[in-house]
């Protein structure tokens, strides 16, 4: 008989911190060769096209940009998020609170049209998603409910209460009652960056410019230190005078504000109306995204553009060797289970006991 | 890891442009876009059917390639794209939520021939098909309300939209034209593939007292529910008999094959051009599997009501009709035209359910 124990490490190296991520993402390109040698494709073809392929065209590069996106922007937040030890799962319904609340222009006042209506479907959306963040702040810190079961059940609400908008009182009138609204007017289409070479949008810029304020807030402002002092200790957060209960309404506030913008900026970006269904899960993604990328803003750039990356990999693979694009959520799951294994072993080490030694020890 | 990525790239490059050098430049590549896996054994299994007919029937002068379970929306756009520019001249998108998409991408690439499957927009390079799956869903009323005994038969819908609403107003009245007594029970999955929250659904719809479930939703299993609860089903889409060999009546098979040979025909000889159809039992596009686990007299009937429909001599919606709020839709002897037929968002009377709206 034997036992397996995970001891926490009384010091962690530096240098695997930082490395963690390029392990995990080593791992699971191996992990991947392998999987693909036993499936009968060349390894080498696979991840060629999956990984390189994507990269050697301008319109494909617009195409990880518009991906990127969302994933960047929703990955900011939940840093914010993770770092103060709140676990808000429920991106993905803030994601698309957002995205109905920016909507509310474009879809209820078609005709409103001028510069003002991108600004304004902007700060609705991010008004949208700050509101839906705030619902399991607020029972967090009045009730003491558990805010990965109430944010993550908020998603399938925000899911069904789309879905009933599309296909009741938002539905497109000449749209033989199919499920989906009006085309936003050309007002409110966020613009694309390079209209010639492809179709990324502003949403890229703004998930650029997400990342370096709240990379700036954590590293330089006071609220960045708060964020992380009540997040590693509650107790030691208290005696500095710092509020959890404010600090939670803060982080949920900042991570349902970012979800919404990119909700609203993938509306109105790259989809152009509210659909049943106006996210392939990306809220989900942005939390591998968040922890591939260190909880750091600036990691999450790289992350996220990594992770865009498998999305667009997945149809690459289908198209040239027809791998399955089941093949892209395998590497996203992938990726998760290294990055958290590798993590663990920094900070814990694991220690096989055999039942005998042990009760020769106590013998003894 | 850039590094790394860019040294195995260096490394592998050669390969994989032996792999796309293969191939011939004479060749049509046709692409198609799938809702969900070839491994539905519904909607997407019979378009991925309809593909390796036309591969077969065409040989060496056509390439085929699809990208399965494409989400419909923003990503839809891209993968059409890619497909455009991987050198497809030919591209099928084959759910009604690729619409705008292969419109936008239609834009871009004036040289590609883009079929829709399911939508109402066309364009000089865009085709409309679309099948009257409701005929058939008629020919299952009928047989519905006379292998009945408790005379309510439970009906699994994917979306409340117009094709399926279609549906289960032809199975009502076809069930009604037999016992005018005759009710639907709707439950709405949702989904066009969820295996799980079918079988919910189905297992619902039994214990609520049906006695056959029909579906119009892309996997077996209300099928296998049905099955093993000892009840009788139709298959959707494709032939399901072997998930219920003692269970299915019936099955619609969408037989896309034909068209596909035929467009494909056209580009390659240059005579393509943009059309809208609506095509069904008469032209082949519907077609009914075996007629099974009934007795002769209810083959028999099942038979001649599916012949009268392709003569064209039965049309399903044909009135006097009520809808389900009691108020007159079809007059005594009229038929309900393509474009109400198309964009159908009520009930006809006697389906109980209220119509998600």
């Amino acid at each position: 008989m034997m036992r397996i124990e995970i001891i926490r490490r009384p010091q962690h190296s530096a240098l695997f911190s930082a490395l963690s991520p390029f392990i995990a993402l080593l791992l699971t390109l191996l992990a991947g060769a392998v999987l693909f040698a036993i499936l009968g494709k060349n390894p080498v073809a696979a991840l060629y096209s999956y990984f390189v392929e994507p990269l050697t065209e301008i319109w494909s590069i617009h195409e990880l940009l518009i991906k990127a996106a969302p994933l960047i922007l929703i990955a900011v937040g939940l840093s914010v998020c993770f770092l103060s030890n709140n676990w808000n799962i429920g991106a993905e319904g803030q994601f698309i609170a957002g995205g109905v609340a920016g909507s509310i222009l474009p879809v209820v006042f078609p005709d409103f049209q001028g510069w003002y209506v991108l600004p304004v479907m902007l700060v609705l959306g991010m008004a949208g998603g700050m509101a839906y963040a705030a619902i399991p702040a607020l029972l967090k810190t009045r009730f003491n409910t558990n805010e990965i079961l109430t944010s993550l059940m908020l998603v399938y609400v925000a899911q069904l209460f789309l879905d009933w908008l599309v296909r009741g009182p938002w539905r497109n009138p000449q749209g033989y009652n199919f499920p989906e609204t009006i085309q936003f007017n050309s007002s409110a289409i966020l613009p694309e960056i390079w209209t010639a070479s492809g179709r990324a949008h502003w949403g890229f810029v703004l998930a650029l410019l997400a990342a370096l304020l709240v990379w700036f807030m954590l590293s330089r402002m006071l609220s960045g230190y708060e964020i992380k002092v009540l997040g590693r200790s509650a107790r030691a957060g208290r005696f500095a005078g710092f509020s959890a209960g404010r600090l939670t309404f803060f982080a949920f506030l900042i991570s349902g504000a970012l979800a919404g913008l990119a909700g609203i900026s993938e509306v109105s970006g790259a989809v152009g109306q509210l659909r049943p269904s106006i996210s392939p899960g990306y809220g989900f993604t942005a939390i591998i995204v968040a922890f591939l990328g260190r909880l750091n803003p600036l990691g999450i750039i790289a992350a996220g553009l990594v992770l865009a990356l498998t999305y667009l990999g997945g149809e690459a693979a289908q198209i040239s060797l027809g791998i399955s694009e089941k093949s892209a959520r395998i590497f996203q799951g992938m990726v998760l289970f290294f990055i958290l294994a590798s993590d663990t072993l920094i900070y814990y080490r694991i220690r096989i006991v055999s039942r005998s030694v042990e009760t020769a020890a106590k013998g003894a | 890891m850039k590094k790394y990525i860019l040294g195995l790239a260096a490394g592998l490059g050669l390969a994989s442009l032996a792999v796309t050098g293969a191939f011939a430049a004479d060749k049509l590549k046709v692409g198609f876009i799938y809702i969900g896996p070839p491994g539905d054994f519904g909607w997407t299994y019979q378009h991925d059917q309809g593909r390796k007919e036309m591969e077969k029937a065409l040989g060496d002068q056509v390439e085929t390639t699809f990208l399965e379970s494409v989400p419909e929306g923003a990503d839809a756009e891209r993968s059409i794209e890619r497909l455009a520019r991987a050198g497809h001249k030919l591209i099928f998108t084959t759910s009604f939520g690729y619409m705008d998409p292969t419109v936008k991408v239609a834009q871009k690439f004036p040289d590609v021939k883009f079929e829709h499957a399911t939508g109402y927009k066309t364009a000089e390079n865009v085709s409309v098909y679309n099948s009257r799956f409701y005929e058939g869903r008629y020919v299952q009323g009928v047989i519905a309300a006379k292998m009945s005994k408790v005379g309510v038969a439970g009906y699994i819908g994917s979306f409340p939209i117009p094709e399926v609403v279609q549906g289960i107003n032809a199975f009502m009245l076809g069930a009604q034209s037999v016992n005018p007594d005759f009710k639907v029970k709707v439950i709405w999955a949702n989904s066009w593939f969820d295996p799980g929250k079918e079988a919910d659904a189905a297992k619902a719809l039994v214990d609520q007292g049906v006695d056959i479930i029909t579906q119009h939703t892309d996997s077996t299993a209300p099928m296998q529910v049905a099955a093993e609860r000892k009840i009788k089903a139709f298959g959707q889409a494709s032939d399901m008999i072997k998930f219920g060999p003692e269970t299915q009546l019936t099955s619609i098979v969408d037989n896309w094959g034909p068209y596909y040979i035929e467009r494909a025909k056209a580009v390659i000889d240059g005579s393509w051009k943009s059309h809208n159809v609506f095509e069904g039992m008469k032209e082949g596009l519907v077609v009914m599997a075996p007629y099974t686990n009934m007795p002769d007299d209810v083959k028999k009937l099942a038979e001649e009501t599916q012949a009268k429909i392709a003569s064209g001599e039965l049309k399903p919606f044909t009135g006097p009709v009520k809808k389900q709020d009691g108020s007159d839709w079809l007059k005594a002897g009229e038929t309900a035209d393509d474009k109400t037929i198309l964009s159908m968002n009520f009930y006809v009377a006697g389906v109980d359910d209220k119509l998600p709206q």
